[in-house]
């Protein structure tokens, strides 16, 4: 319990001790631990960056998606008017191209009509010339009575 | 328990009180003082062997332990020790920033140090108080105290080193005139000359014990601390001699006691730590 030289003693290895301490063990510490909290904070940072660009990503890529099933839409859209429009029109020509031949048909019907009718015009005043002027023999003379035969056959 | 002193309680206490002291012998030869009459007829030119032995060991198990952890310091996952020092030199360092605000490489440092090596001399109180000691006895040697800050020279030494520190730092930021002024002009202050001279006489002396109070009761906190365990130790382990009924209760007593001393070894490391950092303030702040 004497104070005596170990007081000096005490304060040299005191003095030594702190030395040591500030030269060989505080500064690698402490700046491990800075160095650490600095990565940390920049570790964090990119992660919340990250997030961010991810979040942009995923409303681009909705918007792009959006945009997307808007233009199929339209484009079958656009397909099915065009695909009635295609069957309107179909639909129209074949009903021309029907009356076009219904007509044609008609009009080579009449005429076979008219033909035949004429023929049988044709037969049936040569027929009449011929029965008369076999009833008739002398009376009736061809030539003289051409004029009021045409008439006849016109009548018919 | 005790050699060369009866054995008696006494003895026994007075035998664990003393130091393992070298110096020069009332004949003039130097060697080991082989009772506590012959330690103190040394006077200063002596040095307690034990006490220097012990701290210089944790010190510089602290070293070790620190560098040992401060080379593998690495910006990746700390693991294991690392993780043990580096949370030790965070919370030195919290208390360093929360208490000290100038720029100064040397106090944390010096903190870190001071908290450390009190807490390692002051755990050294919670081993049994025979076990060391009779090991010595084994070796040869007479006396053995374990506890460096049970040693009034220990925590003087320490208090000095910062005392001296605190008087440097004064000195480099105020100047000798700043500091000189912050010795005489206050706490009492006046506007004229002839009052500032009347009142320097009071201002200094009061000034004075204030800044001489520091260290002494920097150290005398943790010597009366670490000593009062110690001996409340002692006490407890005299029972151990006094039969099997005495010999349990001390057995408990001494559990208890060293259970609640863990809190006062490091309080006082704690408070030690935070008094050179308040000190070291105070010194750099001008008021």
């Amino acid at each position: 319990m004497n104070i005596n030289l170990t007081l000096i003693g005490q304060s040299v290895a005191f003095v030594v001790f702190v030395w040591f301490c500030m030269k060989l063990v505080w500064p690698p510490i402490v700046t491990a631990l800075n160095d650490r909290k600095t990565k940390i904070a920049d570790g964090l940072a990119a992660a919340e960056e990250g997030q961010q660009a991810k979040a942009k990503a995923q409303e681009h890529a909705q918007q792009v998606t959006g945009e997307a099933k808007e233009q199929a839409q339209e484009i079958i859209r656009r397909a099915e008017k065009r695909e009635a429009e295609m069957v309107e029109e179909a639909k129209g020509s074949a009903r021309t191209e029907g009356d076009r031949i219904l007509n044609a048909a008609r009009g080579e019907i009449d005429k076979e009509a008219n033909m035949a009718r004429e023929a049988l015009r044709t037969q049936v005043a040569a027929l009449a010339v011929t029965g008369a002027s076999k009833i008739l023999s002398r009376e009736v003379d061809a030539d003289a009575h051409a004029k009021m035969l045409d008439e006849l056959i016109t009548e018919l | 328990m005790a050699s060369s002193e009866a054995l008696t309680t006494t003895g026994y206490i007075k035998h664990h009180l003393q130091n393992l002291t070298f110096g020069q012998h009332a004949d003039g030869t130097w060697g080991i003082a082989h009772s506590a009459a012959e330690a103190k007829a040394m006077g200063f030119w002596a040095i307690h062997l034990d006490t220097m032995f012990w701290s210089m060991l944790l010190g510089a198990l602290f070293i070790w332990v620190f560098r040992r952890a401060a080379v593998r310091a690495s910006v990746g996952t700390p693991s294991g020790l690392l993780n043990f020092v580096e949370w030790v030199v965070e919370f030195v360092d919290d208390n360093v920033r929360s208490s000290f605000s100038h720029k100064n490489d040397l106090v944390a440092p010096l903190a870190l140090t001071l908290f450390v090596w009190v807490l390692l001399m002051n755990t050294m109180d919670l081993v049994p108080v025979d076990w060391l000691p009779e090991i010595a006895k084994l070796m040869g040697i007479e006396y053995m105290k374990v506890v460096p800050t049970t040693d009034p020279n220990a925590t003087f030494g320490m208090a000095l080193g910062v005392f001296v520190l605190t008087l440097f730092y004064s000195i480099k930021v105020k100047g000798i005139g700043g500091f000189a002024a912050e010795l005489t002009m206050q706490p009492f202050q006046a506007k004229s000359p002839i009052l500032k001279v009347l009142f320097l006489p009071a201002n200094f002396f009061l000034e004075f014990v204030s800044l001489i109070s520091k260290p002494i009761s920097l150290s005398l906190r943790l010597f009366g601390n670490l000593f009062a365990g110690e001996m409340i130790f002692i006490l407890i382990a005299l029972l151990f001699s006094g039969g099997a009924v005495l010999a349990v209760a001390g057995g408990v007593l001494q559990w208890a006691w060293a259970v609640f001393h863990i809190l006062i070894v490091l309080l006082q490391a704690f408070i030690f730590m935070t008094l050179t950092i308040v000190y070291l303030e105070m010194a750099h702040s001008h008021h």
